[in-house]
């Protein structure tokens, strides 16, 4: 696993309900559904991303976070910039 | 609908003590809870001592329920509504169950809401940091956020509301959940309050010159109720919560019953007649009181104790001059009268549940605990309660069958609350 989805986790641990999950995580587990983080917690993942690897979410990136896979493709797309 | 509101769960965390397992042997021993605080050296108070809880061995209760970012009113909150919840045998769990609890509501009172998250917030905002600012700081500066918060971890689905009426807060909360069990509204409701300790709160009762200003060096000594030489109150912080519930959804759970509420009532002086903002108006006091009364169908004579106000500022013997009128009662035969807050402080928006809580714990164990430094008492108040019945020290075996229980507040407001033992 790379350094950013190490980071990415590290953040989502603090959130989800659901850790045991995390052993089996892949691209297509569901924030709500598998990991168990309160929607209402996303703007917090954001925010901590936003601050662990120095960029910028913008709100219509927000909305289209489901996926743990979603959330990887962002800090992808920015910090490769 | 003539229901029967009884006592079924208490939580609080005080200066003194977490949990009733503390706050019971330490009122009983008037265990001080009043400190120096140096930090308010700081900020440049005249008053220096106040009363913060320790709830330190706690911190790994809030992150193991992923509860980050609370403020302090809101995890002395959780743990003295988690405490009602297990000592009433209730059985919820946090973040479980699929769907509310129509039932069950909740009410807690406050003066000042989250004065610590208000200065950090303030301090985010200022440096334009304003990232660092998480969704449970904003949740938290609502209100009615420690509340809602609180409703959320349980499931509450009767009711959830934050309610203020200043130092009166949480007695309020208890007469609200009180009638809304009465009305047949709900069948049970959290009440109760809580205020927590900040310069940006504390700072404003400095100012308005009503904090102890001449104990620093003796911070025991600071809170003397009903004494010759009250210097102000002594700021303090903590949380105090209580079941309520109807009789028969009570007995039907085979609930422990700690006590029964048979009146509850709040006023308004309306700043008038003499009062202000913050004098009382001495006969919308005494309508508070009597009111209450008359609503409890007890007799003037069947009060062995009253829990009261009595801050240490010059209102207390106004309070002993009401409660004299309202009774008819004085010398040796006026009840028993104590103030907790001679051992804890001022509790603010706390102290009306933390005190009620105190005096059930009393009235089950047949003890009335110390008023603290009142040796030489107001000349005022010496003319009206004998000596012994203002106790220095503890008294034992003494048969509490029922008491009441007062709190007042600026912007002249009054709560009062008839409590006595359950008796089927």
């Amino acid at each position: 696993m790379n350094e950013t989805k190490e980071k990415l986790i590290k953040i989502l641990k603090t959130y989800s309900f659901n850790e045991p999950v995390f052993y089996t995580l892949t691209d297509e587990s569901d924030l709500k559904d598998d990991l168990d983080i309160n929607s209402a917690r996303i703007i917090d993942i954001v925010l901590d991303i936003e601050e662990e690897f120095k960029i910028e979410i913008d709100d219509k990136a927000i909305t289209k976070i489901r996926k743990f896979g979603d959330i990887v493709e962002i800090i992808n797309s920015k910090i490769n910039k | 609908m003539n229901k029967r509101v009884v006592v079924t769960g208490m939580g609080v965390v005080s200066p003194n003590g977490i949990g009733l397992i503390e706050f019971l042997p330490n009122i009983r021993n008037a265990i001080n809870g009043i400190k120096y605080i140096k930090e308010l050296e700081l900020y440049g108070l005249g008053c220096l001592v106040g009363g913060i809880p320790d709830i330190s061995k706690c911190e790994d209760f809030f992150t193991s329920y992923k509860l980050y970012y609370l403020s302090y009113s809101t995890k002395y909150s959780i743990l003295a509504c988690e405490e009602a919840i297990q000592n009433s045998n209730l059985q919820y769990t946090i973040h479980q169950g699929k769907e509310p609890d129509y039932n069950t509501g909740i009410i807690l009172g406050t003066l000042a809401g989250q004065p610590d998250f208000l200065g950090m917030l303030m301090h985010y905002v200022d440096k334009k940091m304003n990232k660092k600012i998480r969704t449970f700081i904003a949740e938290q500066m609502m209100i009615s956020g420690s509340t809602a918060l609180i409703s959320g971890l349980y499931g509450f689905g009767n009711y959830c509301s934050a309610t203020s009426m200043a130092c009166a807060s949480s007695a309020d909360t208890i007469v609200q959940g009180f009638d809304r069990i009465k009305q047949g509204k709900a069948k049970r409701m959290l009440v109760g309050g809580y205020d927590s300790y900040s310069p940006y709160m504390w700072t404003n009762f400095d100012i308005l010159r009503i904090i102890s200003r001449e104990h620093n060096d003796s911070p025991e000594k600071a809170s003397r109720p009903m004494s010759s030489s009250p210097n102000g109150f002594v700021p303090s912080s903590g949380a105090g919560v209580l079941i309520i519930e109807d009789l028969e959804t009570a007995l039907t759970r085979n609930a422990p019953i700690y006590a029964e509420i048979i009146g509850a009532n709040s006023n308004c002086g309306g700043q008038r007649q003499g009062g202000t903002m913050s004098a009382p108006n001495i006969y919308a006091s005494r309508k508070c009181l009597k009111d209450c009364i008359e609503q409890s169908g007890i007799k003037n004579s069947d009060i062995d104790y009253i829990s009261g106000h009595l801050t240490s500022t010059m209102a207390d013997v106004l309070e002993i001059q009401n409660w004299n009128n309202v009774l008819g009662r004085r010398g040796k035969d006026f009840p028993y009268i104590n103030s907790l807050k001679s051992i804890i402080g001022h509790t603010i928006g706390a102290a009306g549940a933390i005190e009620t809580i105190a005096g059930i714990l009393q009235m089950n164990n047949s003890f009335i605990h110390a008023s603290l430094n009142c040796e030489k008492l107001h000349p005022e108040i010496e003319k009206i309660a004998d000596r012994s019945r203002i106790p220095l020290k503890r008294v034992e075996n003494v048969e509490i069958n029922c008491f009441a229980k007062s709190s007042f507040g600026f912007g002249d407001v009054n709560s009062c609350l008839i409590i006595k033992k359950y008796k089927s």
